[in-house]
């Protein structure tokens, strides 16, 4: 059903930490190849060996820089994914039913069974976080690898999404925003996590923590060189003179 | 946004039928017999065309007949289950009407608001998207349902009505181009909200996620042909009701006339569809840096 649950039991998610992700996009390869072969239909690729290649991804790795008047700029790499909102404006949208928020742990999923490609959820999505399978004509978007963290097949330490479980830079957390004692709750309110786009009001379940403050952001702007004289002098002089005349 | 054809197609045809189902629904013009039947058919004719068109846009067609199940929070199922609704009430209304020689008024003015009603509905699928700042507004609808009337006025040779409803067409389209261009702005998000780093200072985007094209770029963050766009404004607000309105004040209307208003009013219509998606900034398009 399109009707978003009042609240949920658990509040699972993501933490970003934007201060260590190095941007190496390693995330956003293996949620590609777990998707492709495990939850519905695969992430498809077009054209992947011609002049025009383009593909269905889950989770985007963009690099912004910021910079305040006068200080040096800072690169901040950026993973972009579903961030399992609470008012999620996906989900009411949806005509077939296809789109759901689950009462029990919050996770927003697509049942591809139903879903007729209208393309509406994406639409509503602040975030850019669904795209539309161009080969299955279905919509895709993170799961939160709901085929991993429950699976009792899987040895212990792989039951969390497969981006958390790859990033080599731990720049990622799984947990349970529900419990105020989880890891991802203690990021939160050390680290002073955010929300993306609060004004849009859908209360995302994922937060982004910013990077730590730099130590000194204006004295690594390097200092600028000193000004070259304008006469030069000896053969390379005469050479400038001489060319100048002709 | 990217402005699909069969989407345009769809809202501006099934407008147009809409609307001439709501002058036929309140008995306007006052015909019968098989001049009637002639209305009803292309009030029905439009409205299905349009409907079907839209059905191209789906990646998944075979899944469509569920799409009238999320009446309860969707505003693309609910004017699935009202456009249904309409077409039949209409259907037998004007067959009762045409054939039968029995118009129903009752059964007739229903017919009118579902038709109206199914306009609605379609735009509040754009009207309440609060991530396309330029739709989200109560204008969106208003325009919709005005776009839908005029265009039926004219069908149904009201041009007094006509009159009106170009002239308030005008007036909204202009205000909501105005206000449209500022939406964005005053809705608050911006590449700093976007991305949280608005306290490191000024925002751009340094490296895109992605080399090639996406889905996300192509659907929602179309920019193609946007410089056009201030040309095409004031010739769609020509063709769709100054040239109508002229001709209904300055000539004696005739049916060569009244082709020419048909033919002036769509075209214009077309191009302001155009503009209504092409000119539409989604908010995913800041993480793109681009509007
Ligand atoms: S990030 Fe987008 S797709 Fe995910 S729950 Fe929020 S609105 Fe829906
Ligand atoms: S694309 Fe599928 S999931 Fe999204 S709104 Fe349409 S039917 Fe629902």
């Amino acid at each position: 059903m399109t009707q978003l649950p009042t609240s949920t039991e658990k509040k699972l998610g993501l933490v970003i930490d934007l201060d260590t992700c190095v941007g190496c996009h390693a995330c956003e390869i293996s949620c590609k190849g777990w998707n492709t072969v495990e939850y519905g239909a695969p992430l498809s690729d077009m054209d992947a060996y011609g002049g025009d290649p383009s593909g269905t991804f889950l989770n985007r790795v963009h690099t912004f820089e910021a910079k305040a008047e006068g200080c040096a700029s800072q690169t901040v790499h950026f993973p972009k994914s579903c961030l399992h909102c609470e008012d999620a404006p996906c989900v009411p949208v949806c005509p077939t039913g296809a789109s759901y928020k689950r009462e029990e742990d919050g996770i927003v999923l697509v049942n591809e069974d139903k879903c007729m490609g209208c393309g509406l959820c994406a639409w509503a999505c602040p975030y850019g976080a669904r795209e539309l399978d161009q080969m299955a004509g279905v919509m895709k978007k993170c799961t939160l690898c709901v085929d991993r963290i429950y699976n009792d097949n899987l040895p212990e330490e792989d039951r969390i999404p497969s981006c958390v479980r790859t990033c080599p830079a731990g720049a990622r957390h799984f947990g349970d925003f529900a419990d105020p004692e989880s890891n991802v709750s203690k990021l939160v309110a050390e680290r002073g996590g955010m929300d993306l786009m609060p004004e849009q009001g859908t209360k995302p379940v994922n937060k982004y923590l910013p990077p730590r403050p730099k130590a000194d952001v204006n004295g690594t702007q390097m200092p600028a060189l000193e000004a070259q004289s304008e006469e030069i002098t000896g053969f390379l002089g005469w050479l400038d003179r001489t060319l100048e005349k002709i | 946004m990217h402005p699909a054809p069969s989407v345009i197609i769809f809202s501006t045809i099934s407008g147009l039928g809409f609307g001439l189902m709501l002058f036929l629904g309140l008995g306007l013009p006052d015909v019968n017999g098989w001049v009637a039947a002639v209305f009803a058919t292309v009030a029905l004719g439009l409205a299905v065309i349009g409907l079907l068109a839209s059905t191209f846009h789906l990646g998944n067609p075979k899944n469509a007949i569920y799409a009238f199940s999320q009446w309860k929070t969707s505003w693309l199922s609910r004017e699935g289950i009202v456009s249904i609704l309409t077409l039949g009430t209409f259907f037998i209304y004007a067959t009762l009407w045409a054939f039968m020689d029995m118009r129903i008024p009752a059964l007739g003015y229903l017919a009118s608001a579902l038709a109206m009603t199914t306009v609605f509905t379609t735009s509040m699928i754009y009207a309440q998207l609060k991530s396309v700042p330029r739709w989200n507004t109560a204008v969106t609808p208003l325009l919709f349902l005005l776009y839908a009337a005029a265009g039926g006025a004219l069908l149904s040779n009201q041009m007094t009505v006509a009159l009106i409803l170009l002239g308030l067409v005008f007036a909204f389209q202009s205000l909501a181009w105005m206000q449209g261009d500022t939406a964005l702005t005053r809705s608050g998000s911006s590449i700093e909200t976007a991305t949280g780093l608005g306290g490191l200072g000024k925002v751009r985007l340094l490296e895109k996620p992605h080399s090639g094209k996406n889905y996300l770029l192509q659907e929602m963050v179309y920019v193609v042909g946007r410089k056009h766009a201030a040309k095409l404004r004031v010739l769609s607000l020509l063709l769709v009701a100054l040239l109508p309105a002229l001709l209904i004040l300055l000539t004696e209307v005739n049916h060569v006339i009244v082709a020419v208003i048909m033919l002036s009013h769509i075209i214009g219509l077309f191009a302001q569809r155009w503009l209504f998606f092409a000119q539409a900034e989604h908010v995913v398009g800041l993480y793109y840096d681009a509007r």
